[in-house]
């Protein structure tokens, strides 16, 4: 497209998002502050991501964009087509054919190459936020890898409910190291985190904080020894393709109390049925 | 004395601005004594418990603390890991606030519970069974271990706290004021309660107060502060019974009695 740089950004703002990138690479799941730049979309919408995602695409990439898990909603068609506007690369909503995958709140199904990125748009990357209101205090409860009171959180939930009440958003610890946000995934797929075969970047726009869990990084979701962490699942299959592995959402199909489950991954569920 | 002081502060001088709150103040504990530092408001006690605990950083001075493994470490050129471990563990602080150490919104066993997960424990039952046992040294029933402290009385929260600092079994206690705005027959129960536990565990303690009542329950050997300077110092009974310097004449002689 005329008038605009290639993927909209200008060529030194992507050098100064790629050096933010390899820094983050560099130290595994710490998080690196960065000029975040105002993009043509409303903060919350994945302006994190769609900097990130512009910095690293090439020419040659395949991108791929998922909402909740799904390609079909407002937020990725909209972001999948300004990439192909203003960079005019290919775009694609299958896992297998992309080589980069802008994401909000899922992880595929489909296991991810190492010749992939995932990219995660990230609301709030700081995972000490609602215990640790200061960011200066949370900076330095990260750099003595002081990080008790996220225990004490588990422990509450443990106490009055019987077990772990996070559901999404659900704390790791990378690389043995520095607790991190995976963003607002369902805990369900905190287990892909770990060992990894994709690079995975967190871009978070309103925070302009960008983080990376490299390939083959080891991430454990925190928990206690004696009450291991356990991903939910609503239990039940899939009503279009059946499937008993995947992550489901509820789906409401009348007002007389119908409803029904459907895989949250579109591509997984399609590629099923077909 | 053979045993070398677990905690030596020498020439510890601090100012703010023209106000020296600190001037030439020196000291020692040893393991399994309380030492007393009282001396009326604005005296540089606080200060002086700031100093020594690490919080505060001196003009001048030194502060030696021996930590467990016998080494002599200088509080103030530890690296800030080292100090905020032995916050965590070997030492305890005993405010005279309980909100300035406990989480108001957080159950009484995450409470007790946050020092030993700090310090890596992290087995949910064993920190539990910890924390119901220290909610019963310090006469709380361990029933009410899933309620926060706001639903508790001032006293029950100072001994919460207590329960919190002792939970790692510090070697040392910091307390600044510990009965404090509590009234008298509640103070009478802490007191009591921190002189059998301090004594069955052999903790050391820094104990900042006004009160010489206070003093002489829990503390063998007393320091008399005034204007920053420590004026006398000698064993509780034979300070309180027959103090040297005026001034400590003068407090003595300023306790009600009735």
């Amino acid at each position: 497209m005329r008038g605009y740089n290639f993927a909209y950004l200008d060529e030194q703002t992507k050098r100064m998002i790629r050096r933010a990138i390899l820094k983050a690479v560099a130290i595994p799941g710490h998080q690196v502050p960065f000029g975040g730049r105002e993009m043509p979309l409303p903060y919350g919408w994945g302006t994190g991501g769609i900097q990130v995602t512009a910095a690293i695409l090439g020419p040659q990439d395949v991108l791929k964009v998922i909402d909740q898990g799904a390609d079909d909603t407002t937020n990725a068609v909209s972001i999948r087509r300004f990439f192909a506007r203003v960079a005019g690369i290919a775009t694609t909503t299958r896992t297998t054919e992309a080589s980069v995958i802008q994401t909000r709140h899922r992880i595929p199904e489909t296991k991810l190459r190492a010749d992939q990125i995932l990219v995660y748009q990230v609301p709030q990357p700081e995972p000490l936020y609602r215990l640790e209101p200061s960011r200066v205090a949370a900076r330095r409860l990260h750099a003595l890898a002081e990080y008790g009171a996220m225990h004490v959180r588990l422990y509450e939930d443990i106490a009055r409910l019987g077990a772990v009440a996070i559901s999404y958003d659900y704390p790791v610890l990378v690389n043995r190291r520095y607790i991190t946000s995976p963003s607002p995934i369902p805990a369900f797929d905190n287990p892909k985190l770990h060992r990894m075969a994709a690079l995975q970047l967190f871009g978070a726009g309103r925070e302009k904080r960008i983080y990376a869990i490299p390939p083959y990084t080891e991430v454990r979701s925190l928990d206690f020894e004696d009450h291991p962490f356990r991903p939910h699942r609503a239990d039940g299959a899939c009503a279009l393709c059946g499937a008993r592995d995947s992550y489901l959402d509820e789906v409401l199909t009348d007002d007389r109390g119908g409803r029904m489950f459907v895989c949250s991954d579109t591509d997984y569920c399609a590629g099923r049925a077909a | 004395m053979s045993t070398p002081p677990l905690l030596r502060a020498e020439g510890l001088c601090l100012s703010y601005g023209a106000l020296a709150a600190l001037d030439q103040v020196g000291l020692a504990l040893w393991p399994g004594e309380v030492l007393a530092v009282v001396g009326e408001s604005g005296s540089g006690k606080t200060s002086l418990l700031d100093v020594l605990s690490g919080r505060r950083t001196p003009d001048a001075g030194t502060v030696l603390y021996q930590d467990e493994s016998g080494a002599t470490r200088e509080v103030h050129a530890m690296a800030a890991p080292l100090l905020r471990r032995l916050h965590r563990s070997d030492w305890g602080f005993v405010h005279q606030d309980p909100r300035e150490s406990l989480r108001m919104e957080i159950s009484a066993g995450g409470n007790i519970g946050e020092r030993l997960m700090e310090s890596g424990r992290r087995h949910y039952g064993a920190i539990r069974a910890t924390a119901a046992h220290w909610l019963a040294e310090v006469e709380i029933d361990p029933a009410r271990i899933d309620e926060p402290p706001r639903r508790f009385s001032g006293g029950m929260r100072q001994r919460l706290q207590i329960a919190r600092a002792l939970v790692t079994h510090p070697r040392l206690l910091f307390m600044d004021e510990p009965t404090g705005g509590l009234d008298v027959s509640v103070q009478a129960r802490i007191l009591d309660l921190l002189r059998r536990l301090v004594a069955r565990h052999r903790i050391a303690a820094v104990l900042v107060t006004h009160d010489l009542g206070v003093a002489r329950l829990l503390a063998q050997r007393i320091a008399v502060m005034r204007a920053g300077r420590v004026v006398e110092t000698g064993l509780t009974d034979q300070v309180l019974d027959d103090p040297l310097h005026p001034y400590s004449q003068l407090l003595v002689s300023a306790v009600l009695r009735v």
